[in-house]
C-alpha cells in the first residue's frame, strides 16, 4: 500500500466515524479546494449581503430600527471573517480570496444582486434571506471540517436575532395601513422566489453535491434544505397575513409537506453569471471600498512597522 | 495593489468569565498586537463572550504534527495504573 493510498483510508475512516478534520492533518487535493471555494463564497456572501442593507441604516423609520439594522450588519461583517479565516485554515490567504472576489473570479451569494427598494426590503430579507442562510448553517454547524463546523455554531448564534428582526418588521407593516401591508405583501413578492434560488440548482443537476454528501462537507441536499425553508415559512406567512406568490403552492397531506411551483433557473443562472440588477454596482462597491480603504492599510502598517523598530532600540538600551 | 500585503495572523485566545482559561476562538488580522486585541473586541465580543483577550502572532505557534500523534501519545494509553478505576478496594469504601 503506497502511503497515499493509507492516508485516503485514514481519512475516510475519520469521515465515517465522524471525527472532525483539522487544518494539519492529511486531505485529499480536492476536498481542500471544494473547501476553499465554498468557505470564501460563503464569506464573500457575508461581505457583499451587508451592500443591501447597510443601504437602509440611515434610512430606518426608528431608533429602535436603525441600532438593531446597525447591529445586525455588524455581525455580517464578523461572519465574513470568522469564514475568512477557516478558509485561511487551509492554506489560502485573504488577499488571494479578496482579489477573487475583485476580479470575479469568486462567487458570492446571488440573493445579493437584486436591489433592496423599500423600508419593507429590509423585513423581507432579514425574515426570508436571513432564514434561508440560517437553514443551511444550522445544517453546517456539523460540516465534516472543524474550523468551518466551529465557525458556522459561532455564526448560528448571532444569526437568529437577524431573522426575529426581519419578521418583525413584516408583522408591524403587516398590520398597519393599506399602504404598508401592500409594501410587505410586494416585498414578499420580489424575495421569494430568490430565496428559494438560495439553496442552489436542483440536486440532480449539481454539480459538486454528491460528493460533498460524501465528504460530509454538506449534510443536505439543496432541495432537502429548500423543502425545510419553505415548510417553516408558509405558516409564518399566513400568521401575519401575507401572501406566499406561488399559485401551485399546496399542502400535501401524504408527504407531509408543501408542493410548491417551478423555480425559475434561467433566471438564477442569469444572475449567477453576472446579469442580475445589481451585479456591477455590489462589485464596483466592494472594489470602491478596497481601494479607499488602501491608505489606511498601508498607514497602520507603517505605523506598527515603526512602533516594533522603536521598541527594539529600547530593549538593545535597556 | 499587488505588492500589498496582508497584515500578520493573529490567534485569538478569550478568557469568557472569570475562573476560566483562555480559551481559543479563532484568528483574525492586525498590523500590530493593540490592533488585534482591539479587533478581537469587536469581531469576538459583541455579545459580552469575554472579560479578557491574549493574542498571539500565528507564525509563533509551534504545533505537533498530527502524523506523529500515534508515537506521541502512545505513551499514556498503555498506563492504565494512572486512573483511580485501576485499583480494587472493597465496597464498604464508598468514596475515594
Ligand atoms: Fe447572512
Ligand atoms: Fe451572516
Ligand atoms: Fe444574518
Amino acid at each position: 500500500m503506497t502511503t497515499e493510498t493509507s492516508m485516503l483510508d485514514k481519512f475516510e475512516e475519520k469521515i465515517r466515524k465522524e471525527i472532525k478534520i483539522e487544518p494539519r492533518d492529511w486531505m485529499p487535493e480536492k476536498y481542500r479546494k471544494t473547501l476553499v471555494r465554498q468557505i470564501s463564497q460563503h464569506a464573500h456572501s457575508e461581505i457583499v449581503g451587508m451592500l443591501p442593507e447597510g443601504n437602509w441604516i440611515t434610512r430606518a423609520p426608528s431608533m429602535r430600527r436603525k441600532v438593531a439594522l446597525l447591529a445586525k450588519v455588524q455581525d455580517e461583517a464578523g461572519h465574513g471573517l470568522y469564514l475568512y479565516s477557516a478558509a485561511e485554515t487551509l492554506g489560502t490567504t485573504r488577499k488571494e480570496m479578496t482579489d477573487d472576489l475583485h476580479t470575479g473570479k469568486a462567487k458570492y451569494s446571488s440573493i445579493f444582486n437584486y436591489p433592496s427598494l423599500t423600508w419593507a426590503d429590509i423585513g423581507a430579507i432579514g425574515w426570508l434571506v436571513d432564514g434561508a442562510a440560517i437553514m443551511n448553517q444550522v445544517m453546517l454547524c456539523r460540516t465534516s471540517y472543524g474550523p468551518y463546523a466551529r465557525a458556522m455554531v459561532r455564526i448560528c448564534k448571532e444569526e437568529s436575532f437577524h431573522q426575529r428582526q426581519g419578521y418583525e418588521i413584516m408583522l408591524t407593516l403587516a398590520r398597519g395601513s393599506e399602504e404598508q401591508k401592500a409594501m410587505a405583501q410586494d416585498a414578499l413578492n420580489r424575495w421569494w422566489w430568490p430565496s428559494l434560488m438560495m439553496f442552489g440548482p436542483p440536486d440532480h443537476e449539481s454539480k459538486h453535491t454528491a460528493q460533498s454528501m460524501a465528504w460530509k462537507i454538506k449534510r443536505k441536499t439543496n432541495d432537502e434544505l429548500r423543502q425545510q425553508f419553505v415548510d417553516a415559512t408558509v405558516p409564518q406567512a399566513k400568521l401575519i397575513g401575507l401572501k406566499i406568490p406561488d399559485s401551485d403552492l399546496k399542502w400535501n397531506e401524504e408527504k407531509g409537506s408543501y408542493d410548491f411551483g417551478e423555480i425559475d433557473w434561467d433566471e438564477f443562472w442569469n444572475v449567477v453569471k453576472g446579469n442580475g440588477p445589481c451585479n456591477k454596482e455590489r462589485l464596483n462597491a466592494r472594489v470602491k471600498a478596497s481601494e479607499k480603504g488602501q491608505w489606511v492599510r498601508e498607514a497602520a502598517a507603517a505605523f506598527a512597522e515603526k512602533q516594533n523598530q522603536r521598541k527594539a532600540k529600547k530593549e538593545q538600551v535597556a | 495593489m499587488d505588492k500589498e500585503k496582508d497584515w500578520p495572523l493573529w490567534e485569538i485566545f478569550i478568557r469568557s468569565r472569570a475562573g476560566l482559561n483562555h480559551k481559543h476562538v479563532g484568528s483574525l488580522h492586525a498590523a500590530d498586537a493593540d490592533m488585534a486585541i482591539e479587533n478581537a473586541r469587536d469581531v469576538y465580543t459583541r455579545r459580552n463572550e469575554g472579560i479578557s483577550i491574549w493574542v498571539v502572532e500565528s507564525k509563533h505557534i509551534t504545533a505537533s504534527n498530527p502524523e506523529d500523534s500515534e508515537s506521541l501519545f502512545e505513551p499514556a494509553d498503555n498506563k492504565i495504573y494512572r486512573h483511580p478505576t485501576f485499583y480494587n478496594l472493597p465496597d464498604e469504601v464508598k468514596h475515594m
